[in-house]
């Protein structure tokens, strides 16, 4: 199905029975140059109708440059923007279907919320009894009923943040863009808010493009993520691609807390590779195509690393060292050991465990725990 | 929860770019367009009124006419002569004397209003402003009432027997156009001291003193330097102004107001005119001043503390001519 | 300095030199506002020359100016120079701020300190130049309408003027959040819409300001007017000219409803500027 069609939607009620063959925002070849500096360099990427993407990276990743390329207020240098199948990016942005969650919530001060909240409506001219009608419906989604007639500057920084949501979802866009919304949260606002908005994003069927530097907020919300470093892709994949299965040491090194062992390629065959480290030999997995001879880094994370006091178990690899540091962390022990060589390895155990400081002491983890990566 | 739909109103198709959507995305475009009129009325205005000023400084006066005979001879003249060296060396002394006594006046009062007026602070410094609101004519011709022979100052004295004639020496004369010109100019050189005051955290002072400054040492290391850039602002100001200023040397200066140099460009323009070579003199005036700006710039960048840009703000401001 | 080890209370040096602040801050006061006062005050003078002392007592100046009619005339002169300045001004102010704010393009910066120069030159060197520059276009001073007090006064003041809107539209520019303009095209609001509904009311107190700061300038404007003016005086001229014949209280009354206008003027400014701290 098509979307052109207007009077296939008369049934709709929501986004969801809305399907495209085709991705609904498709990237392509997209770059923006200021000078001679890339900020996005010739990116590529699909967007599938309906999904929770997220955008990740540091900043100067060029994340945010995409995201505002999306919404029409950067002009991209080269490359084009699609959205099912129609070029957009010679559009204005107030002739694109998609609407935006700005970073500092960008609310009109001179207009109470419901005016916020009816601006889009207005400047599409949806009749006033609709406008109200739906204006009531956005308060209501994001639970605040009652502070309709107040200005922005009476709202709390989470109150503004959901009124900047109202003012973008009222209007249901095919595509919303949401630019770090939480950054000015509290820690434990951030949280619920994660959950509230993946609960919207799921119940209402819009297309989410999400972007934020914090990859736990990352891993929590989006079906997809596209880790970006230096205005291109480092990988895309679902949270758990790249949890589990990182393309290169920045990945490994950007998502979740991880380990990295540098060493050189022995042999690589059939997705097991070995890496000499030192006087050791250690074993992983790995998708890339790693030659032997060359440099390469094995990550494993904290959590699958046991203590132990003699021998690896079959299938393990093991590494000895000394004890450094033993960190409590509530959950867990957090205990950081030394190997010969300077290296430091953080292992996750479980908080009862005794450890003495300086004493020698062995790691050992499943040889599938590990993979291995290039740079 | 049901959300945000309803299930009447259509929802519209994806839009296409239309060749006016790609007209309007090239910048180039949209510059033109924008800057068009503002660019070409102030270029048209002031640009070539100015540029027109310098060419007709290089034209020649024959017989009475202005002719459009490209010559040196104004220049060599306003070299040459020492009446117009004179001149603007003339009106530069008033005007150092008027900044002088202008920072000596300002400073005490900004640096009250800044540190020692607790309550209605905003009250009290726009009751500063207001006269530099007041009619620049009625403040200069002010003087006049006040110092004339038959004026109140010398009524005053006489009718309290301190002199038995009145003093002929107060108007018409350079003395009359620096007091009345530091009565105009003072309210103008207070703004970005008061500014630039105002902007000192006060915790620096209260620093100072728990490292062991006395009063004095704490405004002698501290605050002085730190309104440097408000003084120096303040001073250009009133320099450059009082400097080119025309009303009170005509009105209060008496013989000492034709070695004003506004005056003499006045007159040129005027009675004498020879306009060629009276723009020769308002070209030196211009670069004058223009160096001089540019120089306190300098100045000003040099000592670049955190509150540089604030007090350039102002200063902008401030020159609109009355702004607060 | 030791700290007084007994209960009598001591001045401290600083309680002094406060003391002595004050003491000169007022007599600096005093001496911006003395001739203020003076001529305020010899406005009721109730003699027809003004000397001391000083006779309270009549309003009769203030009848006299309501019948001068070359009072009133340069009076009504002014007013129509200042609002044609203002609108003229504002109408190239505005959107010259815009571009300073929002584009670059060849000469931007020269177009800067260009605008920056009737604000910062003594006024009589841009009028020499206006002058210069109509009589070589061939505008006579007199030309325009019968209504317009002329071409070149009018066109003077505006050009000589315009640098306040923008340094003043700008100034507040810079201090908008752009985020909200994008938002406001996120929601479909074309370039006019997004001005007329999200910019403009977040810069109109800074608009108004600068065309308050306009008139008052243009009303007391001298230097440039001297030059331009046709025929018909502004009020500024006109009491000058009544200044060099002599002066009479006539001469204070005018004065006094000038100031009473001007502080008129600034209470409001000052209003505006304030509202303009909180937005």
């Amino acid at each position: 199905m098509t979307n052109t069609d207007a009077s296939l939607d008369l049934d709709k009620l929501t986004r969801r029975h809305e399907t495209f063959t085709m991705p609904i925002l498709e990237l392509r070849r997209l770059t923006k140059r200021f000078g001679d500096f890339a900020a996005v360099d010739d990116l590529s990427l699909e967007i599938a109708a309906g999904e929770f993407l997220t955008l990740l990276g540091a900043s100067g990743s060029g994340k945010t440059t995409t995201l505002r390329m999306i919404a029409g207020f950067e002009p991209p240098t080269s490359g084009d923007i699609l959205m099912a199948g129609i070029p957009i990016a010679a559009l204005p942005p107030f002739k694109r279907d998609i609407n935006t969650v700005f970073q500092h919530y960008a609310l009109f001060p001179h207009m109470s919320v419901r005016e916020n909240i009816a601006y889009g409506l207005r400047m599409r001219r949806v009749p006033t009894e609709e406008r109200e009608e739906r204006v009531g419906k956005a308060l209501a989604m994001v639970k605040l009923e009652q502070l309709g007639a107040r200005s922005p500057r009476q709202l709390s920084g989470g109150q503004q943040q959901r009124v900047a949501l109202a003012r973008a979802l009222v209007n249901r866009p095919r595509v919303l863009l949401l630019d770090e919304p939480l950054g000015a949260l509290d820690l434990k606002l951030r949280k619920e808010m994660q959950l509230e908005l993946k609960h919207l994003q799921t119940h209402l069927g819009i297309t989410f493009v999400y972007v934020t530097h914090d990859q736990e907020e990352a891993l929590t919300m989006s079906d997809r993520i596209v880790l970006m470093r230096q205005g291109r892709i480092a990988q895309v994949g679902t949270p758990r691609d790249l949890y589990d299965r990182p393309a290169s040491r920045y990945v490994a090194d950007f998502i979740g807390e991880t380990n990295l062992l540098p060493g050189t390629v022995v042999e690589s065959a059939g997705g097991a590779v070995a890496l000499r480290m030192g006087g050791v030999t250690l074993r992983g997995l790995s998708d890339c195509l790693l030659a032997a001879g060359s440099e390469a880094w094995l990550t494993v994370r904290p959590e699958a690393i046991a203590l132990s006091d003699g021998a690896a178990p079959a299938g393990h690899n093991a590494v000895t060292g000394t004890v450094a540091d033993a960190v409590y962390a509530g959950s867990a022990l957090r205990v950081h050991v030394t190997l010969p060589g300077g290296r430091r390895l953080v292992a996750n155990v479980p908080s009862g465990t005794v450890t003495t400081p300086g004493a020698p002491v062995t790691l050992t983890w499943p040889i599938e725990q590990g993979r291995c990566v290039g740079d | 929860m049901s959300a945000i739909e309803t299930p009447r109103v259509p929802t519209p198709a994806i839009a296409r770019p239309t060749w006016l959507d790609r007209v309007r995305a090239r910048p180039n475009v949209r510059t033109a367009v924008a800057a068009a009129l503002p660019v070409g009325f102030v270029t048209v205005l002031l640009f070539v009124p100015y540029v027109l000023l310098l060419v007709q400084s290089f034209w020649r006066l024959k017989g009475g006419a202005i002719t459009h005979e490209l010559t040196l001879e104004n220049y060599q003249r306003l070299f040459g002569t020492e009446l117009y060296p004179n001149t603007i060396l003339f009106s530069a002394g008033v005007a150092i004397r008027v900044t002088l006594f202008s920072l000596l006046l300002a400073f005490p009062l900004a640096y009250l209003l800044a540190f020692k007026v607790k309550r209605h602070k905003q009250l009290m410094y726009m009751a500063v402003i207001i006269p530099l609101w007041v009619s620049y004519l009625v403040r200069a011709y002010a003087w006049k009432i006040i110092l004339g022979q038959s004026g109140i100052l010398n009524g005053l004295l006489l009718s309290t027997g301190l002199i038995d004639h009145p003093l002929t020496f107060l108007l018409y004369s350079r003395w009359a156009v620096i007091l009345a010109l530091t009565h105009i100019y003072t309210p103008f050189t207070l703004m970005p001291i008061y500014a630039v005051l105002e902007a000192i955290p006060p915790a620096l002072k209260e620093a100072s003193q728990d490292l062991y400054a006395n009063r004095w040492q704490t405004f002698r290391r501290i605050i002085l330097p730190l309104s440097l850039p408000g003084v120096l602002a303040g001073s250009t100001f009133a320099f450059v102004l009082s400097m080119g200023d025309f009303l009170a040397p005509q009105l209060l200066g008496g013989n000492d107001s034709a070695l004003m140099v506004s005056n003499l460009v006045w007159s040129l323009f005027g009675v004498a005119y020879n306009w060629p070579l009276g723009a020769a003199v308002s070209v030196i005036v211009l670069l004058l001043t223009i160096s001089l700006l540019w120089l306190s710039t300098q100045v000003e960048k040099s000592m670049n503390y955190a509150g540089e840009s604030a007090s350039r703000d102002r200063r902008e401001v401030g020159m609109a001519g009355r702004g607060v | 300095m030791t700290a007084p080890a007994s209960d009598r209370p001591t001045v401290r040096p600083s309680d002094r030199l406060t003391a002595a602040l004050w003491i000169i801050g007022g007599l600096v006061f005093a001496f911006i506002y003395l001739p203020l006062v003076v001529v305020i005050l010899y406005a009721f003078h109730d003699a027809s020359i003004i000397a001391w002392p000083f006779q309270f007592g009549t309003l009769r100046w203030f009848g006299a100016l309501s019948h001068d009619r070359g009072m009133i005339e340069a009076a009504v002169a002014s007013l129509k120079l200042a609002l044609l300045a203002v609108a003229i001004a504002l109408l190239i102010g505005v959107p010259g701020a815009f571009v300073l704010d929002r584009y670059e393009f060849p000469g931007k910066t020269a177009f800067r300190r260009l605008v920056l120069l009737p604000l910062i030159l003594p006024g009589i060197i841009t009028g020499v130049s206006l002058l210069t520059f109509f009589s070589f276009v061939g505008l006579g001073l007199s030309s325009g309408f019968p209504l317009i007090p002329g071409w070149p006064v009018v066109l003077g003041h505006a050009a000589a003027l315009t640098s306040v809107v923008i340094t003043q539209v700008f100034a507040r520019l810079q201090r908008l959040d752009r985020a909200q303009e994008e938002a406001s095209q996120d929601l479909y609001a074309n370039e006019w819409q997004t001005f007329r509904y999200v910019t403009f009311p977040s810069i109109r107190t800074a608009v108004l300001g600068a065309g308050l700061l306009v008139f008052t300038l243009s009303l007391d404007e001298i230097a440039v007017t001297f030059f331009l003016i046709g025929r018909q005086n502004t009020l500024p001229l006109q009491i000058w000219g009544l200044l060099r014949r002599g002066i009479t209280p006539e001469v204070n009354a005018a004065a006094t409803v000038i100031f009473a206008l001007s502080v008129a003027v600034i209470v409001v400014w000052a209003r505006l500027m304030r509202e303009e701290e909180r937005g």
